[in-house]
């Protein structure tokens, strides 16, 4: 195939030297930054930006250190989520639901290699596909219409309730509450302002750096101020080792979150907190009988980190073979080819062949490169917790702050992110899951602004919404993702009339 | 000797006196040099801050390194109230300014604050509006469009990256105003961004797309799309070379993306000239015609009073534009 020539002129490319250095700093960069709450691949590769410029590299150097900032942090990403319970990104969310419980048994460092192996499988599988297939699932990308995403949302909503243990009223009620949030801002269909209350600084919007940090960092503070002993104490010990047969028990749950992860990933209006929060679902609804998931299960730790990894490789599709940005991070990453001078888009193939082939191939050394960093660093990583918490936890929180505040300049995003957490400590001591409002937040968002698209290309007509095969089929699903537990109890309590209901406290 | 002694002592007693840094009367120097782009990393204004910083210091024009700051939010607004509350007198920031903040400048949308509360500094360049077609699209010129449009405004699906009211949607509205249809009565729809329009129309979600030039250009090179009309006063260098301006075609429809800075309104006039300067000689430099194109940006003319004055009659015209499609906000 043409592919490996291409490939190959690729490799020539990302081994020389220089770019071989390039893709490990930026994947020590990356991890390191992913590894931050409140300073994401964004902002760090805008930061990184005038520094490419001022050593003069090339073009294709400089794309592949700033694609290696990328792929990089959704390796750090984890390491905050999972030893902390504070997630920095959108995707991360979904890891602390069994990375942090294992980190609490003492097996943060089991948590930490399963997240790396999956990461690296998720990235690894996801450049494969992408070396082969970009040009034509670009294609068919572009085909999902406003009203597919409105389904694809809505199916993953839907799925919120696997998601979150518990109550099922008050994961509800939280999932509403994100979405709430997601409101306030400049109304992106007719521009007009909601819960803004008369401020400028709202008109954006609430960020998502911002709710995360405060709902979960902010939040454990206070928890912590509660009993300090306590909570340093708990998350101290070493569990056992991640072990083969944990690794193997992964690797159907790696394969379909990448599935899932890449698939999602593709499509130019999906992101990643979608593909974690599917492949999580997916991975415990599969594995229902167990009961583990939300406990500290390695599947339900390597689900989202492979999907996240997957995704990120997949967002980098329509990028390279449309020019069009699936996310922020790559719209970054292509008005970096902007001021090289070179044009995104179908051509870069053609016209630029070193820059798209070098980066490709640089993303395969790349993560070789991050796994072998990564794993032995796991340890490392794990005996963070030794750090007394009274000492931890606030310099996690300051770095956080000075993250968020270098990222909008705005005290207002900082007292908003007090707010959250004190919201947060509420809603902990009530009992509400803190997951559901996250993931209810991020995909509001997304869900409103398609619904709406899809209503003002059929004026007003909801029937676009059934109009394709692909929404028919997310329909159907979301039916039944929705009445799955109702029939689950039903059977369950046709076998054995007086179980009650497993609900374990959450 | 004792001269220039004296001097700066008068210089650092004027500093203490007006408590910022010495902004003395000739000479100003910039210190801390700060450019603010208010949106997040990978925007226009993004790019017009970085370029502009980037090449101030490559061409040694600004000494000091130019920092850039993102302050996202409400297309400036966010970033024009920080600076008129907080700021007002600070000499060493200028702020990323585009024609997408004067439509929104002109509804109202930026508080309180209008195009009299900044002083302009300058243009780096603009961008022109184009309208685009998949290339298999039932309209062959603009004329096409324009009759569909009048039988019935609501026939041909458009979307772009902005809200009904932006600049994007702007194009939309003028093009149907000059087809003598309802801005109104328009089927626009939104997106996150011209990427994500671009991607519709090559999906065939929606059939025309009123975006900008240099967002469409890789797709135009490489034969995906058609581009019915160039909204510049005159047809456009390179890959545009062959496409009609939308006046050629009977359309008096114009549409100009300019990119420029503002300061805050207290800053010293020596301090304004100094930037007004610095603009002009980065783009007098031979060096500056590639990196002006590396920011999607063709060449356009227009600092300090010209600017100033540009602002201020394109900020009335899209007040006058946006009452006249009922759309300005109570005020």
């Amino acid at each position: 195939m043409d592919a490996f020539g291409h490939l190959a002129g690729g490799f020539a490319v990302a081994l020389a030297p220089l770019n071989l250095l390039l893709a490990l700093c930026g994947s020590v960069a990356g991890t390191a930054i992913g590894a931050l709450p409140g300073l994401g691949p964004l902002n760090a590769i805008a930061l990184l930006l005038p520094l490419v410029f001022a050593l003069k590299l090339p073009p294709e150097s400089a794309l592949i250190l700033l694609a290696a900032v990328y792929y990089g942090s959704g390796y750090g990403g984890r390491i905050a989520a999972i030893l902390l319970n504070m997630p920095g990104e959108p995707a991360a969310v979904l890891t602390t639901l069994d990375g942090h419980p294992m980190a609490r048994a003492g097996r943060g460092g089991a948590a930490l290699a399963i997240s790396g192996i999956g990461s690296f499988a998720g990235a690894t599988l996801s450049v494969v596909l992408l070396t082969f297939l970009s040009v034509p699932l670009s294609r068919a990308a572009v085909g999902f219409s406003p009203a597919d995403y409105v389904a694809l949302i809505g199916f993953a909503l839907s799925l919120l309730g696997a998601v979150a243990a518990g109550n099922a009223a008050k994961t509800w009620a939280a999932a509403c509450l994100g979405l709430l949030l997601a409101m306030v801002g400049i109304d992106g269909g007719t521009g007009v302002e909601r819960f803004t209350f008369g401020t400028v600084e709202l008109l954006g919007g609430i960020d998502f750096t911002v709710l995360a940090i405060g709902l979960f960092a902010v939040s454990e503070i206070l928890l912590l101020l509660e009993s300090p002993v306590a909570a340093a104490a708990s998350h101290l010990g070493h569990g056992a080792r991640l072990t083969l047969a944990e690794i193997r028990r992964c690797v159907p749950t790696m394969l379909r979150s990448t599935g899932i992860g890449f698939v999602i990933g593709v499509l130019p209006g999906a992101g990643a907190s979608i593909a974690a929060a599917l492949s999580y679902s997916t991975e415990k609804r599969l594995n229902e009988r167990d009961g583990t998931f939300g406990r500290g299960d390695v599947r339900g730790v390597a689900a989202p980190e492979t999907a996240d990894n997957a995704a990120q490789i997949g967002n980098m599709v329509p990028m390279l073979a449309l020019g069009i940005p699936g996310s922020g991070t790559t719209a970054v990453l292509l008005g970096a080819l902007l001021m090289y001078n070179i044009t995104p888009g179908p051509l870069l193939f053609t016209q630029r062949p070193e820059v798209a082939w070098g980066l490709i191939a640089s993303m395969y050394v790349g993560n070789v490169m991050l796994l072998v960093l990564n794993l032995p660093l796991v340890g490392l990583f794990a005996r963070l917790l030794m750090v007394p918490a009274w000492a931890l936890y606030p310099l996690v929180i300051a770095l956080s702050f000075a993250g968020v505040y270098a990222a909008s300049n705005s005290s207002t995003d900082l007292l908003l992110a007090v707010g959250f957490g004190v919201a947060g400590w509420m809603f902990r001591k009530l009992g509400v899951p803190l997951v559901p409002i996250v993931l209810g937040f991020v995909l509001g968002r997304l869900l409103e602004d398609n619904l709406r698209r899809a209503l003002s290309l059929s004026d007003g007509d909801p029937m676009i919404l059934l109009a394709s095969p692909v929404s028919v089929v997310l329909w159907a699903l979301t039916l039944t993702a929705i009445l799955w537990p109702v029939i689950g109890l039903w059977k369950a309590r046709g076998a054995a009339p007086g179980a009650p209901p497993g609900c374990p406290p959450g | 000797m004792l001269p220039s002694l004296l001097r700066s002592a008068c210089l650092a007693a004027l500093a203490l006196a007006a408590s910022i840094p010495p902004a003395g009367a000739q000479g100003f120097t910039p210190q801390n040099p700060e450019c603010i782009a208010p949106a997040a990393p990978g925007g226009g204004f993004d790019l017009t801050c970085r370029t502009t910083a980037r090449l101030l210091n490559e061409y040694g024009i600004v000494g000091p390194a130019i920092r850039t700051q993102n302050m996202p939010g409400g297309i400036g607004a966010v970033a024009m109230n920080q600076v008129l509350a907080q700021r007002r007198n600070d000499p060493n920031v200028i702020v990323a300014v585009s024609t997408g903040s004067w439509v929104n400048l002109a509804q109202g949308r930026f508080g309180r604050w209008t195009e009299n509360d900044v002083r302009w500094v300058g243009a780096i360049g603009a961008d022109f509006g184009v309208i685009a077609v998949r290339k298999d699209s039932r309209f062959q010129n603009l004329s096409e469009l324009m009759a569909a449009l009048k039988a019935d405004p609501g026939s041909v699906p458009m979307g772009a990256g902005g809200a009904v009211g932006s600049q994007d949607w702007t194009k939309a509205a003028l093009v149907a105003k000059g087809a003598g249809a309802d801005p109104r009565k328009l089927r626009y729809v939104p997106f996150e961004g011209g990427g994500q329009a671009m991607a519709a129309l090559l999906g065939g979600h929606i059939q025309v797309f009123p975006g900008d030039a240099s967002e469409v250009q890789g797709q135009l090179q490489a034969g995906e799309i058609r581009l019915l009309a160039v909204l510049s006063p005159n047809r456009l260098p390179g890959p545009f070379a062959d496409i009609p301006t939308a006046r050629e075609q009977g359309a008096e429809v114009e549409w100009t993306i300019v990119r420029g800075f503002y300061m805050p309104p207290g800053a010293s006039d020596a301090a304004y000239e100094f930037w007004v300067d610095a603009l002009r000689r980065m783009q007098a430099d031979p060096r500056y015609a590639e990196a002006r194109s590396g920011a999607g940006l063709f060449e356009y003319n227009s600092l300090g009073e010209a600017f100033t004055a540009l602002a201020k009659q394109r900020t009335g015209e899209y007040r006058t534009l946006a009452r006249e499609v009922g759309l300005v906000q109570q005020q």
